[in-house]
């Protein structure tokens, strides 16, 4: 044949993403709550299960339970392997360089304990500073208090500016020869900023300094290529992605990793022990004191396969479409105003009421069958840098439709007509 | 609806609108801070006892409807009650915003409003927020209370 017929390229846009056949995988969602119809916005909290997941974890415990790295039985070889290829199918879902470099803990908050504990206890000491920002989770806050109060050094705070955005030329004089480590929000919780996080690590690693993203929010929203953010630490939380609670994964360049002293001791994470000696385990298994939580690591394989199979920036272009209309709506009621509003943002969307308290809203809107949060979202300094107590805030999962936003609309009129 | 109504009513609107004895209480002998860190509910409770009775009593801070009403009106409800009545007023008033009242609050005065409350249970620790921080205030105890 002498002509190539054009094969056209597939592309997967938004109008091929089928919202209503996304949601029938999700068991949970459809339920009444006060007689209407559940509109859960609070995704930012923890997002709802497919099915795939549940199965996964009852399917473990129904057929293959047993420990994992030890016994020589089927059962056991069969627990090990599917617990390995979620490491796995981790390192692919962030491009690490290594499935080594793939540590499972408890969640985004143990990962940055370890890092802050482990890295931080050897490497910074007296007079030197930790530096974070101003819209930090307490868990990417508290860690790092711990440490500098244990080793009197000084926690640093880059300012945000009044839509929430992190000053980044404050940021980067922050940076000085003291900083001995930076750790930021990929997405802010609070207010839904989506941080500059490569040119944070650009700026930091220009004087040396490693840099922990913590990746609680931005990880079930976007792609994360970990080598190409060139971090040192990424941290992140299973049912944020749609997998089960009590599992969650930190991700550690190589080098650090092994230079790093162990987190906790065990089984599991030694290769041999005496009263006089013990010899810590290779990678990742220095990090992986006692039997893990093999069924729920299990459960977060299933997460991935099913974010793979819709693909993530199918799933991202969803939900930018979901919060432009959501703040488009919310923003026009009168008496409302959002709290947070960047450039650049994702899935949350912050808003507070004229004299009246986010705690009404949402007792209000749950009365409407509607699930947002309430709060200071655990950000209090995020909230007294606005001046507020907190806010009311909808988040945005995959399977949130534009339906559900004019439902918070009517919900959130219902609050004005009842407390007006 | 008619569940929002029970527990936003009226008397509760306009008291958390326009709460009373909202202010500092210069001549106050006892003061104690409530403080609710799951949702940043935070109130000051000032009082100033005399003989054993609530001679004048006042309070700050900021929250949702259900607690500052609660504030106000506790406030009104206890000006020239003993310690020990206002002692009492609080375990009726506990009971009836959780279900436990067997009369519904008809002995409870204006206070009867907040037992719509008992079918939030979430509500609750709005609802006795400062009723925590008056008993810490008498009691002489000088850390904030919390809720958690």
């Amino acid at each position: 044949m002498s002509t190539v017929a054009k094969i056209p390229h597939v592309i997967r846009s938004a109008s091929t993403y089928d919202v209503q056949k996304i949601r029938k995988d999700f068991p949970i969602l459809h339920q009444s709550v006060h007689g209407k119809p559940l509109v859960y916005l609070d995704n930012a909290a923890t997002t709802q299960k497919p099915l795939a997941v549940i199965e996964a974890i009852e399917n473990y415990y129904r057929r293959d339970n047993s420990n994992i790295h030890r016994g020589v039985h089927t059962l056991s070889e069969r627990a090990t392997e599917a617990y390995e290829k979620v490491r796995v199918a981790a390192q692919k879902f962030l491009n690490a360089a290594d499935h080594k470099e793939i540590i499972f803990v408890r969640g985004t908050t143990e990962a940055i304990n370890l890092v802050a504990q482990s890295y931080g206890r050897k490497n910074v000491g007296s007079g030197d500073e930790v530096l974070i920002t101003a819209m930090e989770h307490h868990s990417n806050i508290v860690p790092w208090q711990l440490l500098c109060d244990e080793k009197g050094a000084k926690l640093r705070v880059a300012p945000i500016n009044d839509r929430g955005e992190l000053e980044l030329d404050e940021f980067e004089k922050l940076l000085g020869p003291r900083t001995k480590f930076v750790a930021v929000a990929h997405l802010s919780n609070a207010l839904g900023t989506l941080n500059p996080v490569r040119e944070l690590i650009r700026m930091a690693h220009a004087h040396n300094i490693p840099v922990l993203v913590d990746g609680a929010q931005a990880a079930p929203r976007m792609q994360v290529d970990v080598q190409a953010l060139n971090c040192d630490f990424y941290a992140l939380s299973s049912h944020k992605i749609y997998g089960p609670t009590g599992i969650g994964i930190l991700y550690g360049k190589t080098k650090l990793l092994e230079a790093m002293p162990p987190y906790q001791g065990g089984g599991d994470m030694i290769a041999s022990v005496t009263f006089e000696k013990t010899v810590y385990n290779r990678l990742p298994y220095k990090f992986e004191a006692g039997t893990p939580n093999i069924a729920d690591t299990i459960g977060l394989g299933a997460a991935f396969d099913y974010l793979n199979t819709l693909g993530l920036e199918n799933v991202e272009q969803h939900e930018a479409d979901l919060l432009a209309y959501a703040t488009q709506s919310v923003e026009a009621i009168p008496g409302v105003r959002l709290v947070g509003t960047a450039k650049e943002k994702a899935g949350v969307l912050s808003f507070v009421m004229e004299d009246i308290h986010p705690h009404d809203i949402g007792t209000i809107l749950d009365t409407e069958g509607i699930a947002v949060r309430t709060g200071h979202h655990c950000a209090q300094p995020v909230m007294q840098r606005f001046g507020i107590p907190a806010t009311a805030r909808a988040s945005f999962g995959l399977y949130n439709t534009r339906e559900e936003v004019d439902a918070l609309v009517r919900g959130i009129h219902k609050v004005q007509e009842v407390l007006g | 609806m008619s569940e929002l109504r029970e527990l936003y009513q009226e008397v509760i609107l306009e008291h958390s609108k326009k709460p009373k004895n909202f202010r500092v209480l210069e001549s106050a002998n006892h003061k104690a801070e409530g403080f609710n860190p799951l949702c940043g509910d935070h109130f000051t409770v000032y009082v100033d006892v005399k003989d054993g009775s609530i001679s004048d009593i006042g309070f700050q801070g900021s929250g949702c409807a259900i607690s500052k009403a609660s504030a106000s009106m506790m406030t009104q409800m206890l000006k020239g009650k003993t310690e020990t009545e206002a002692e009492g007023i609080f375990t009726r008033f506990h009971d009836l915003v959780t279900g436990h009242s067997a009369g519904n609050g008809q002995d409870m005065g204006k206070l009867a409003v907040f037992a719509g409350v008992s079918e939030f249970p979430l509500r609750v620790k709005c609802a006795t927020l400062a009723w925590h921080a008056l008993r810490a205030a008498l009691k002489g105890d000088q850390d904030a209370v919390s809720t958690e």
